[in-house]
């Protein structure tokens, strides 16, 4: 059997490379939105999965906002969690080892306080040959010091890049958050620093009031919004930054359905992560992925790269 | 824990505004516990975008039909019209599908105290039906239930059917005593000491009745309510603060996995959220 044949046989190739990393689909969850993984393994096998990217993980263990931090919107939800996370220390020795059984690689989403803790923590993950790579967050809206300050400003964005670059050993992906005037300046900004990979969008900032009590429905006054309602946002800012930068771009923004993954792919995204439908749907990624397969095979397109940014335009 | 996408049995209206929806649910009659809950997906579209999370009042065998065909399992869950989830849900019928996420959470402790006492303040009573067919066997249970009028007042003669003596007040005496049922349970722990106590229902209701137990040294659980997106733990929507609980050091539980029921000690009570309406699930009044 010739390599066409075997195509044919085991169905449409949904392999795609990120930064040097070999996925054997382009679909992964959103940080935040999969707990460590172990929340959702009572649904499927998580081998079934692109990546596995963690809960954004800090130097210390943190606690989050206080309640309510969540908020259903129309065909969105608001969340202000606050980066509560157990710190890089137990992840590793409580929750790694569970990750440890699969065989797709574990992408750690990490935050800092301060620059020294960003290149601490960057520091720190070179050093673990399970981490397959390491996305930056630089773009969360909710915690005042976690990340947004240096997500809005190029100059700062490039100079917490450069030095996780510096001290990780791993591919770097970095977040970006779309609360910027032009995201295509900070893509550009964040690549020349030496992000490897672009992962767009964050939530969007947002807020919603009870008429009632006449308060914010989140403790944290405002929240991040995520879910279908952002997702043609999402789909522009992706278009936006794959003709900005040479870059993988991995595209994020209310992915409900295997139809809105293939949006982002053809707009150029190389991947694709799952956010609230994980919360709608545990099972909601296995089945994009079964989708994208689908829509393959009626394209007749043997290989998912053949999709990936055949978008066609006037020019 | 699985995610079932199943059909509805019945859902009918049991009092103004009350409605018990009974669904197909294979595997729920050995898998579900005292205290556990689902998340119910009630359209398969993006309004409402979040699941709805429900106790689970009971399971049950449907028994074989004509056609030979072998019984089948249900769960059963009784809510309140408040929000978009529950008015869509009012107006499903038999047959309509639905997706079923559980059942989930950590349910009641059943402890061997010479009495056991049960609190439920309205749709707050769901978990405690399946913890009662339980507690009967080992002893005496009383149920002592509360609501603001005769409507609040739910499925009491079902709880009489498992031998549970029953108490009921209302705030407006419509129906049994006037006045409220922690008052109830202040008569009721006077002779009986060594109760063991298991309550649901308003946040109010449940910080009155932790300060009657605690004075007392009785041994209390509560079943609490959340807004919450995944009720599997990864949200982290949901979170309580825990007894050890202070701003320097910050340690918040989640009701959907170490919940929704806690030992009372196990809280931080003066920071637990302030009542709102209770209806079997996180809505808010739209």
């Amino acid at each position: 059997m010739n390599r066409a044949q075997q195509t044919r046989a085991a169905g449409p190739s949904l392999a795609v490379e990120i930064a040097g990393l070999h996925l054997k689909n382009p679909v992964m969850p959103a940080s935040g939105t999969f707990g460590y993984g172990e929340e959702y393994a009572p649904f499927f096998n998580l081998d079934e999965l692109g990546a596995i990217i963690t809960k954004g993980l800090s130097l210390r263990p943190k606690a989050g906002n206080p309640t309510p931090r969540i908020a259903e919107t129309t065909s969105g939800m608001l969340n202000a969690i606050g980066l509560q996370n157990v710190g890089i220390d137990a992840f590793m020795r409580d929750k790694m080892p569970f990750l440890r059984q699969f065989h797709t690689p574990v992408i750690v989403n990490f935050f800092g306080n301060t620059l020294d803790e960003y290149g601490e923590m960057a520091r720190r993950l070179a050093d673990l040959p399970e981490v397959a790579a390491a996305e930056l967050n630089i773009s969360c809206p909710n915690v005042k010091a976690g990340g947004i300050v240096f997500g809005t400003d190029p100059d700062a964005a490039a100079e917490v890049v450069a030095l996780v670059r510096r001290h990780l050993r791993q591919p770097l992906i970095v977040k970006l958050t779309p609360n910027v005037t032009d995201i295509a300046v900070m893509a550009r900004a964040v690549e020349e620093a030496g992000a490897d990979a672009i992962s767009c969008i964050n939530t969007l900032t947002g807020m919603a009031v009870d008429i009632r009590t006449r308060r914010p429905r989140l403790a944290n006054l405002t929240g991040g919004l995520s879910g279908p309602a952002i997702r043609p946002l999402a789909v522009r800012m992706v278009y936006q930054v794959v003709r900005t930068v040479k870059v993988p771009v991995i595209g994020v923004g209310g992915i409900m359905r295997a139809e809105d993954a293939l949006e982002f792919l053809i707009a150029g995204a190389r991947a694709v992560q799952v956010g609230t439908a994980n919360f709608v749907d545990p099972g909601a990624m296995p089945a994009i992925i079964a989708g994208l397969e689908k829509y393959c095979r009626e394209q007749g397109v043997t290989d998912i790269n053949q999709v990936i940014g055949s978008l066609k335009t006037e020019d | 824990m699985t995610n079932l996408k199943t059909t509805i049995l019945s859902n009918q209206e049991v009092a103004p505004g009350y409605f018990r929806m009974r669904i197909l649910a294979p595997g729920f009659v050995t898998s579900a516990r005292p205290g556990q809950f689902l998340m119910l997906r009630v359209l398969d579209g993006m309004e409402p975008l979040l699941r709805r999370p429900f106790g689970i009042f009971r399971t049950g065998w449907l028994p074989a039909d004509c056609q030979g065909l072998p019984p089948k399992e249900y769960v059963e869950i009784l809510y309140k019209v408040v929000g978009s989830g529950t008015t869509l849900m009012k107006d499903l019928h038999q047959g309509d599908g639905v997706e079923i996420l559980g059942p989930l959470g950590k349910g009641f402790e059943l402890l061997d105290a010479p009495e056991q006492i049960l609190v439920g303040g309205g749709i707050g009573l769901v978990p405690l039906f399946m913890l009662a067919a339980q507690l009967v066997k080992r002893g005496r249970v009383r149920l002592l239930m509360g609501g603001r009028c005769r409507d609040d007042i739910l499925a009491v003669t079902e709880f009489e059917r498992l031998g549970v003596e029953t108490y009921v007040s209302t705030d407006d005496g419509s129906l049994g005593e006037a006045g409220l049922v922690t008052e109830v349970l202040v008569r009721q722990l006077e002779r009986l000491p060594q109760a063991a106590v298991y309550a649901c229902g308003p946040t109010a209701m449940l910080r009155a009745v932790h300060g009657i137990c605690a004075a007392r040294d009785v041994p209390l659980q509560v079943s609490l309510e959340a807004y919450m997106a995944c009720g599997v733990g990864a949200c982290l929507g949901c979170v309580v603060a825990g007894a050890e609980h202070t701003e320097q050091n910050p340690q918040y539980l989640c009701t959907c996995k170490e919940g929704p029921v806690f030992r009372a000690g196990q809280l931080l009570w003066h920071k637990l959220e302030e009542p709102r309406d209770v209806c079997g699930c996180n809505e808010e009044e739209p």
